[in-house]
């Protein structure tokens, strides 16, 4: 058992009917390390999380996880991994305390640890205090601790994230990000999907950013958002007419442009010699690199 | 990495694995504590109000059926429709809501078991539990005048078997639906004939030739009949009864898995 990789995928293909939701994916996790999966909805990234607990089966490609060859083995390497899911599915009538009791036994934790085991989770979740309270009673916040709680009651070597944050308030998001941070400082390998790309930002060692099924860049975020977007970005605001036409003149002065919103914003700022107009100069941004490489247009 | 983990891997898991079977049935266990009562008072009330309905009112026109007192016909034969209604209904909406509205099948997938491990857990729990249940109207019965007999303690282990099948089948039902409304097509076309024609209120050598042959494949009649046996005295025919019920959890049982598959793994 000693794979250099946690994950590792090969040319995973993935079709439903007449859509191919993952095209070809080239994937690895090295031991240890948080990699961040970041792409626009529809991108393929909850269907990659499926397809490593063989909860979806790839028509084409090589999927392996912490060595074990995926499905042929998936339920070994599954009692290994811990998987928080997008959606909450706790049992809302039973109590933290029992949600986990059941997950011990699911992760096959010996019966003599799993009050142990049980409690190191209550403890991750910062649920001591309302062990015994029905999660039908928790908040939103402590609901989401609780669901990851969940999927670390055995001490898994590898965490399967599908969008941890997604619908939480700020303060709730950084204290799971901490949660998160301290899971990867101590060794165990992460795989986490998101569409925050703060969040990408700053947990994750290396980034992946899907489109259509497969991955169109991965480094570091600091490293991509240097090869792709600079390292200064102007923002111009405006009127649309006035914006339409810094956007033209921009983009024949050769640099690359993207929308934000309410403004252009211009890549590579920092060559600039004056022909660019005035503006507000930021650092480049891996959200910068995102809309950039996925395209301005929702789908 | 703890001992513990590095210890499970050591061993191959199986298919059918016990561990992950009790695990999936500890979460029902679980879960029934939080509504163990509801079901309880409407298993002893359901019956004790057809009771005092068929046997007071229809016991009133209809004095003795095989040689039983009707309150004992209908009331024995009660055990079957308790067993049926406790475990398809309960195995039909029950699978559909875990599986599509909770999604807890998701989270129990992702865990080290299978889909025949998940199917056969959740028909495992329901048939006990239906078995054990299904003895409630007996229990009603006899403060109805039902004497005590031995063979009423083979009716939970009868009912059980019977339950398996019935969970089985309410499983697949689940798997098949897209919509929770089209259990009204199952429950109008299926459940209701099988549990009027099964000699339960009326004995069915009384129907036309075609609808007493019918009978012999509704697994509901010959639960019916082992469990008047079991009360009255049991006959060699009741060996072809328990078989067809055998065969019956069997059958309904692969066709749960089968079809769970399909619909939980994409």
């Amino acid at each position: 058992m000693t794979a250099p990789h946690a994950i590792s995928l090969r040319g995973v293909t993935k079709r439903f009917g007449e859509i191919t939701a993952v095209d070809g994916l080239d994937l690895d996790v090295p031991e240890g390390t948080c990699v961040g999966l970041l792409g626009p909805n529809g991108a393929g990234k909850s269907t990659t999380m499926k397809m490593l607990t063989a909860q979806a089966i790839a028509d084409a490609g090589e999927i392996r996880v912490l060595g074990f060859e995926v499905p042929a083995d998936s339920k070994q390497a599954r009692a290994l991994c811990g998987v928080v899911p997008q959606l909450d599915n706790l049992d809302v009538e039973l109590t933290a305390r029992q949600n986990l009791a059941v997950f011990a036994r699911l992760y096959r934790v010996p019966r003599h640890q799993r009050r142990h085991a049980v409690d190191y989770a209550l403890g991750i979740a910062n649920l001591v205090e309302r062990a015994d309270t029905p999660v039908d009673k928790l908040s939103g916040g402590m609901r989401r601790r609780l669901l990851i709680a969940r999927g670390l009651v055995h001490k898994p070597r590898l965490l399967l994230l599908d969008e941890p944050t997604v619908g939480l308030d700020p303060q709730v998001r950084q204290e799971l990000w901490a949660l998160i941070d301290a899971l990867r400082t101590e060794g165990t390998s992460i795989l986490m999907s998101t569409h925050y790309i703060e969040e990408a930002e700053r947990l994750a060692d290396t980034v992946a950013i899907m489109d259509h099924g497969r991955v169109v860049a991965r480094g570091r975020p600091a490293e991509l958002v240097r090869r792709h977007a600079g390292v200064e970005t102007l923002e111009v605001y405006g009127p649309p007419p006035q914006l339409a036409e810094v956007r033209r003149a921009a983009e024949s002065a050769g640099y690359r442009v993207r929308r934000t919103g309410t403004a252009v914003a211009i890549l590579g700022a920092e060559a600039a010699n004056g022909e660019l107009p005035e503006g507000i100069r930021r650092a480049a941004s891996l959200e910068d690199v995102f809309v950039l490489l996925t395209g301005e247009e929702v789908e | 990495m703890t001992a513990t983990t590095a210890g499970r891997l050591r061993r191959r898991l199986h298919r059918l694995e016990p561990a992950a079977i009790t695990g999936v049935m500890s979460r029902d266990v679980t879960n029934f504590k939080t509504f163990w009562k509801t079901t309880t008072f409407s298993s002893i009330l359901d019956p004790t109000i057809y009771l005092l309905a068929f046997g007071l009112g229809l016991g009133t026109i209809v004095a003795a059926v095989e040689g039983m007192e009707y309150v004992q016909y209908v009331g024995t034969g009660m055990v079957a429709t308790a067993v049926l209604f406790s475990s398809v209904f309960s195995a039909m909406y029950g699978v559909f809501i875990k599986h599509r509205f909770q999604r807890t099948y998701d989270a129990i997938l992702a865990a080290p078991v299978d889909v025949e491990e998940l199917v056969t857990a959740e028909v495992a729990w329901l048939g006990a539990r239906a078995g054990l249940y299904g003895a409630a109207p007996l229990l009603v019965t006899m403060v109805f005048g039902l004497d005590p007999a031995w063979g009423m303690l083979l009716v939970p282990f009868i009912g059980a078997v019977t339950a398996f099948g019935f969970a089985g089948l309410g499983v697949f039902a689940a798997s098949v639906v897209s919509k929770i409304d089209h259990f009204s097509y199952i429950q109008s076309a299926l459940i209701t004939p099988l549990f009027l024609v099964s000699g339960t209120f009326f004995p069915i050598d009384g129907l036309p030739q075609g609808a007493q042959i019918a009978s012999n494949f509704n697994p509901l009649y010959h639960c019916v009949e082992l469990v008047r046996h079991a009360v009255f005295g049991l006959e060699t025919i009741d060996l072809y009864h328990f078989s067809v019920l055998v065969g019956f959890a069997l059958l309904t049982w692969r066709l749960a898995i089968w079809r769970m598959e399909k619909r939980l793994i994409e």
